[in-house]
């Protein structure tokens, strides 16, 4: 039995070793203090034992310095914890900028993966070896959260709004995937694998079964459905603002506020469209909540992203 | 015996409902969350038998869910928040600073009432059909989603939180207000210290979880938008709201803890708490930073980059004054008279247990660390070293100092000492084996798991059985000693503090005559028996 017992988890990513440096580091002050702690309480109790019934403590006077070595001293060792893990997490939250980027719906007990070229997944995500990848996340209800303990990263699921993850895996293989995020009845059956492979599989895998075309070219189709390209026009005449170009650009509003315009404007601009007119413009459109999916915002999302006035090598990038 | 005492002063069932006394309505708080105790350790029971295996066999993944939801429920909101307050913090403060009762006798009743009141919508809750939203009710899960009793439950929270605040209030008068001549405020035992810290955090925190329950249940009544993303709410809000007060809460659940300890080193070393200034003001000072880092439950619900960051380092600043205390209680140790009684075994097993629990703290405030390791099982071991390691060890520490004060009579020593051995073994191999879990990537509230886990699940389980056992001995033996236990007399332990200068039990006006105060806290230099 104890044989298939591992005692720490396995590395896969880029950020394994890092956080794994850190939590040996916070390892050996635990173990050095707790040791202290233990040690001195276990020679005080054995050295002044009460042997007379009657006897008592002598009277110690407190001592200043005393104190504030050991006010001093945990203070500095938590600075320094705190520099180091800052230093963590901001490479955690921040995403280099040629990542790899794929769209995740969690569902109560579900994973929905999106690859750019449209190739779709549940509850298994296929990825290449060596190469920064970000989720693009959102839930269709409750909060969940996506948790690969080899990569060492995990991040919130919140319906209404995308919240990113990145990683940039380090060696092929299947890693387990959790929701971490408690999230109702089948919560603990809400998980899935990570599967990493060199990259030319990775190739051969995407473009094994991309029956529908890619996401953008889905996201274009459902534009010409839902008649939003009445309105927003590549010419500038429409009764709706230009949408080639736009993403990642700022736009100024009603109001004179200046928003750039990401992932989260898109969808509100979709969902409640008066909430952020930009300026110029009526607030005449519709609202399309409920008549759109999760998955087909994503689709639009995508579209308006490669509506870009940039080479199409770039297309797929974000921001 | 003394002749006259609390205890015999008027029998029968309405003696008890109706008293005004702060020592019976102690007994009826200890009689309540001992009640709770047992329930939700049942429930622990049960969830630990589910996890020896890694599939989902022994109870459904719904049923699993609701135990641990009631689980938490009842052991935070029942037990672990009014029991040292409640019951020690009920029977001493007027004792301690040589008072006859609390500032509002009546409203100390009426506290129980409601805490009663309260605990039984929860138990209602459970009683018909359940609730799975875990103890935190995180939105929009708890509002749109889950189909169990959110509103029953969350009521009970929402009037037990009332008998929080009245007691808080009470305890902040009574200090400031009660204290006999020449009992200052630098003259007071450090369990009033702590007493005092957490009661300003009930009066102040406890509106706001009100607050948010009420949201949550109009929410989930006439759906207004709140927290739901498809009514316009912000899920993540509910988050903010909830740990603005169950943070500083769990301060609630440690501070009369160390207020305890503070008194058992004093005690059982017959010395001054070392740098009691320090101690002192450690409490007030972990009171006021435990308003401001509530943000370190959050750093993976996608908050800001630099939200994150300063919860981090206000996070790191709440350690301090907890080293703080630990130092100090080792150094009272240095050149006392160390005796090696069961409270004191309770005292050195909580500072033990609370350094790993504090120590583990720093890995959840490093920010980076706790995105790996939150809302794993690394999470629930740590909190358990604070709660179980920490609160219920001072509380049971406590109960076994105050036993011969509460009830005139010694329980049985050496059936004590095991107890507390079995304790302190028994938690340590239930809880640490979590941390190896967490970090290995189990996360918590799964029914299931796979099925490399399951030997640090074993072990924890067999350590839960163990622990169990340890929890009953002392209810048993406490019982036993009402009857049966030798006299204590007035000061058993040879200790000082003004509870031990009046009879054992006490008169139900506590002193015969109001005391007179000369001495400093703890002053074992000249001993008055």
């Amino acid at each position: 039995m104890w044989s298939g017992t591992p005692l720490f988890p396995e590395q896969a990513s880029t950020m394994a070793g890092r956080v794994d440096a850190l939590y040996f580091f916070l390892l050996a002050i635990s173990v050095f203090f707790s040791l202290l702690i233990a040690g001195l309480i276990v020679f005080y109790a054995i050295r002044y034992r009460r042997r007379d019934p009657m006897s008592v403590g002598e009277v110690i006077h407190e001592a200043m310095a005393l104190e504030i070595t050991w006010t001093v001293i945990p203070f500095i060792i938590s600075m320094v914890i705190f520099v180091w893990g800052a230093s963590v997490y901001v490479a955690i939250s921040r995403p280099p900028d040629d990542t790899l980027n794929i769209y995740v719906v969690g569902k109560q007990w579900m994973w929905k993966f999106q690859h750019l070229d449209g190739q779709r997944e549940i509850n298994e995500l296929h990825v290449p070896v060596g190469r920064p990848v970000k989720l693009i996340m959102t839930s269709e209800d409750v909060i969940h959260d996506v948790f690969v303990p080899a990569f060492r990263v995990k991040a919130d699921v919140i319906p209404g709004r995308y919240t990113n993850l990145w990683f940039q895996p380090t060696k092929p293989g299947r890693y387990r995937l959790f929701c971490a995020e408690y999230c109702g009845t089948r919560h603990s059956g809400m998980t899935g694998e990570v599967i990493v492979m060199e990259p030319s599989e990775f190739q051969a895998w995407l473009s094994g079964g991309a029956l529908e075309g890619s996401l953008a070219s889905a996201g274009a189709k459902l534009f010409n459905d839902l008649a939003c390209n009445t309105c927003h026009r590549p010419d500038a005449k429409g009764r709706g603002p230009v949408l080639d170009g736009l993403f990642g650009n700022t736009v100024k509003l009603q109001n004179g506020e200046i928003m750039t315009v990401d992932e989260a404007y898109v969808r509100e601009s979709i969902l409640n469209p008066s909430a952020k007119v930009t300026a110029g413009f009526q607030p005449i459109m519709p609202t399309f909540q409920g008549l759109v999916t999760e998955e087909q915002l994503l689709e639009l999302i995508e579209y308006v992203k490669s509506l870009k006035a940039l080479p199409p090598a770039q297309a797929s990038q974000t921001r | 015996m003394p002749p006259r005492h609390y205890l015999n002063n008027g029998y029968g069932v309405k003696s008890w409902l109706l008293t005004r006394d702060h020592k019976r309505i102690a007994l009826l708080y200890l009689a309540s969350v001992t009640f709770f105790f047992f329930l939700g350790g049942a429930m622990a029971v049960l969830i630990r038998l589910e996890l020896a295996t890694p599939a989902g066999d022994f109870v459904t993944d719904e049923t699993y869910n609701k135990l641990f939801t009631m689980h938490g429920v009842m052991m935070v909101f029942f037990f672990l928040i009014p029991a040292i307050p409640a019951v020690l913090g009920n029977f001493l403060v007027p004792l301690m600073i040589g008072a006859k009762d609390l500032a509002f006798p009546k409203l100390n009743l009426a506290s129980w009432y409601i805490y009663v009141i309260g605990a039984s919508f929860t138990t209602y809750s459970l009683v018909t059909g359940g609730l799975d939203t875990g103890w935190t009710f995180y939105t929009p899960f708890s509002t749109v989603a889950s189909n169990s009793n959110v509103i029953s439950a969350a009521l009970g929270i929402f009037i037990t939180g009332f008998s929080s605040i009245l007691t808080g209030l009470n305890f902040i008068v009574t200090t400031h207000r009660m204290r006999a001549p020449g009992m200052t405020w630098f003259r007071m035992p450090l369990f009033m210290w702590s007493m005092y810290a957490t009661s300003l955090i009930m009066v102040l925190g406890t509106p706001v979880i009100a607050i948010t329950i009420i949201l949550v249940a109009s929410e989930r009544l006439f759906h207004f938008g709140f927290f739901d993303p498809t009514l316009g709410g912000d899920p993540v809000l509910f988050q903010h709201l909830f740990w603005f007060y169950s943070h500083p809460a769990v301060y609630i659940m440690i501070l009369p803890a160390m207020g305890v300890i503070s008194e058992l080193v004093a005690a059982f070393c017959r010395k001054q708490v070392f740098g009691y200034k320090f101690v002192a003001f450690a409490s007030i000072g972990i009171a006021v930073l435990g308003f401001l880092v509530w943000g370190h439950h959050m750093f993976v619900a996608g908050i800001s980059v630099y939200a994150a960051l300063i919860f981090s380092i206000l996070s790191f600043l709440v350690a301090v004054p907890s080293a703080v205390k630990v130092f100090n209680w080792t150094a009272t140790m240095y050149k006392g008279s160390v005796s090696w009684q069961t409270p004191m075994l309770y005292a050195i097993g909580f500072i033990g247990l609370f350094t790993i629990g504090g120590l583990t703290g720093l890995f959840l405030a490093a920010v980076g660390l706790d995105v790996h390791v939150t809302d794993t099982y690394f999470i629930v071991a740590h909190f358990h070293y604070i709660m179980v390691g920490g609160t219920i060890m001072g509380y049971l520490g406590g109960l076994h100092y105050w036993w011969p004060k509460i009830s005139g009579r010694l329980y049985n020593e050496y059936l004590a000492k095991i107890a507390a051995a079995i304790i302190f073994f028994g938690f340590n191999l239930t809880f640490f084996p979590q941390f190896i879990l967490g970090y290995l990537g189990m996360p918590r509230r799964y029914h299931a798991y796979p099925p490399e886990f399951q030997v640090l699940n074993v072990l924890s389980s067999a350590g839960a059985s163990i622990l169990g056992v340890g929890y009953l001995l002392p209810m048993i033996y406490l019982t036993y000693s009402l009857r049966y236990g030798k006299i204590a007399g007035s000061n058993p332990w040879n200790a000082v503090g003004l509870e031990w200068n009046t009879t054992s039990p006490p008169p139900t006006e506590n002193f015969a005559e109001t005391p007179v105060v000369t001495w400093e806290a703890y002053d074992y230099s000249a001993p008055r028996a």
